[in-house]
């Protein structure tokens, strides 16, 4: 077996005195698409969080293609290639598509000390390059953020995440909110990650979008995992009862 | 078209560049042609750029979600401790130095305490307003200080630019000023911090923008241009008092709601941050000037806030309804 891109070591991570996460070890491999399930505080987003950034874990290690790494925060968790999308897709609805796709991560004409111009030509083209590669098709990247329906935006997020070459996307419930027709677009533009070689895990508390676009499945209750398996060796019966 | 439109709709600041047109042109005709005549634009543009450098301070904070009531107070203090300095020997560049470095701090504080005690910035800045306002009396010993015409080099600030005698250099500074920050909001990365920090806090913050560091320059910022604010009203009337710029706080806000800057940030411009004031200092000299009780200012002014925000919001609601085809 090769190096795991992503492998956590008895992470524990506790709230106030509540023990969200007791010892999760997970080997996530290279090219999979895991699906991660389970019920509202089983651990799922603190486990995301920790990966993304958000959050500290308080004991344990993590380990990216063999190297033990340190993520302090978001921009170090994307500076290791690790993109996080939310259900809330972090965008800012009022701003345009380009300036939303290089939020943080601008192009920049000249600068001081890191603020400088905006190099808004590039940020054009290459948010509309970016958005293509994705088979997502908009008209401007100068419309709002807030003018595109729920699945748009999760495109947009992750031609966002495909442009700054990520190995490891992680997808924290991208389906919530979405209509049925939305919901199959977002599942396809997973199931696109794993053609280019994307390692991607897919959060979700829906079995059914989880088994539609994953290949190994990752139950977690009460802050354990507690089902590590193959999706063609499980079915959402048995998932289902280990939660 | 349709596009153009909605664009239109979209822009804040458009509605209230219409009621200035409309002021203004209402203004000169009741005043009988002396609204728009030199010597009251002089008048006009003396205050213009006092009252609408505070507006640029406070709209850029309010884009970035954040809100200032001590402007008032650091318009005062700014000016007394500079003129104290100044009395007490120190050269006059040091001590503008001083002064602005000391609105640079009360800045900080107000940003820090903000962020780092996570409470709301209109009451950290609503202390600092009384705590700003306490330490002009007590710096000023409660004489205010007297600096002889002539020795300090106020024309740089005040004096008139042109030989017509319209155009202070105050005016010019206002121009540069507001111009620089404009850009600094649209071109810079600093720039989309601040509208993304505004426009939805949880999105800049999981994209790793420094949002606890881009209010507090914000909150700076604001409290710069009060106190250079301040200093030059103060040398255009050589005169230093510790009541200076009272309520002067709700009128920046004021402006910048009336030019569509929202309150809960991510939304607003510059300009139209301009424009408001602009309508206020408008309002005030154009009911002098058409023999309208001036009691009515504060009423006229409460009044256009209101209306600006409940205009703003349907236009932008009709703006968005018109939804543009964004698939192909």
């Amino acid at each position: 077996m090769s190096t795991p891109i992503i492998e956590t070591r008895n992470l524990h991570k506790w709230y106030s005195g509540v023990h969200a996460l007791k010892g999760v070890s997970l080997k996530i491999e290279k090219g999979q698409a895991l699906g991660l399930v389970g019920d509202n505080g089983a651990g799922k987003s603190t486990l995301i969080n920790i990966l993304s950034g958000l959050h500290r874990q308080d004991e344990g290690q993590i380990l990216l293609e063999g190297q033990e790494v340190d993520i302090r925060n978001p921009k170090d968790s994307m500076r290791l290639g690790i993109e996080t999308i939310y259900q809330y897709n972090s965008m800012v609805p009022l701003m345009t598509i380009s300036r939303n796709v290089f939020i943080g991560r601008e192009p920049l004409k000249w600068s001081i000390g890191g603020f400088g111009v905006l190099d808004e030509k590039k940020m054009r083209e290459e948010s509309v390059k970016a958005i293509a590669d994705v088979d997502l098709h908009l008209r401007s990247p100068d419309a709002l953020v807030g003018e595109l329906s729920g699945g748009q935006r999760q495109g947009v997020a992750i031609a966002r995440a495909m442009h700054f070459k990520s190995k490891v996307m992680i997808l924290d419930e991208p389906t919530n909110h979405l209509s049925v027709k939305e919901t199959a677009k977002v599942i396809g533009f997973v199931k696109g990650l794993k053609e280019q070689g994307v390692t991607s895990v897919f959060i979700s508390h829906n079995m059914h979008h989880v088994f539609a676009c994953c290949d190994r499945i990752v139950a977690m209750a009460l802050g354990q995992v507690v089902l590590d398996k193959p999706v063609s060796q499980t079915s959402i019966e048995e998932v289902s009862e280990k939660l | 078209m349709k596009r153009l439109f909605k664009l239109a709709l979209q822009k804040p600041e458009l509605a209230s560049t219409l009621l200035l047109v409309l002021l203004v042109l209402m203004f000169q005709i009741r005043s009988g042609a002396v609204f728009l005549s030199i010597d009251n634009v002089r008048g006009v543009l003396g205050l213009l750029p006092e009252t609408a450098l505070v507006a640029v301070g406070v709209t850029l904070l309010m884009i970035c979600g954040e809100f200032d009531l001590s402007v008032g107070s650091v318009f005062a203090l700014m000016p007394m401790t500079m003129a104290v300095l100044v009395v007490a020997g120190v050269p006059f560049w040091l001590a503008v130095f001083l002064g602005l470095a000391l609105c640079a701090a009360i800045g900080f504080i107000n940003g820090w305490i903000t962020i780092k005690f996570d409470i709301p910035s209109f009451i950290t800045t609503l202390g600092m307003m009384f705590m700003a306002r306490s330490m002009t009396v007590v710096v000023s010993g409660g004489f205010p200080p007297r600096i002889k015409p002539g020795s300090v080099p106020s024309w740089i600030f005040t004096g008139f630019v042109d030989g017509g005698g319209l155009i202070r250099a105050s005016v010019l500074w206002f121009l540069a000023i507001a111009v620089l920050v404009s850009l600094l909001l649209a071109k810079t990365n600093f720039g989309n911090w601040v509208r993304a920090t505004g426009g939805f806090l949880p999105a800049a913050a999981a994209m790793g923008i420094p949002s606890g560091k881009v209010k507090i320059a914000c909150f700076m910022i604001c409290s710069v241009l009060a106190g250079f604010a301040g200093m030059i009203e103060s040398l255009r009337l050589n005169s230093f008092l510790p009541s200076l710029g009272e309520g002067m706080e709700l009128q920046a806000v004021a402006a910048a709601v009336i030019g569509g800057t929202s309150l809960s940030g991510g939304i607003g411009s510059i300009i139209g941050g301009l424009i408001g004031a602009t309508l206020i200092r408008v309002i005030d000299n154009g009911m002098v000037m058409s023999q309208i009780d001036s009691n009515w200012f504060k009423f006229a002014i409460g009044a256009l806030t209101i209306f600006a925000v409940v205009g703003n919001a349907w236009l932008r609601r009709r703006g968005r309804a018109m939804q543009v085809e964004t698939d192909k």
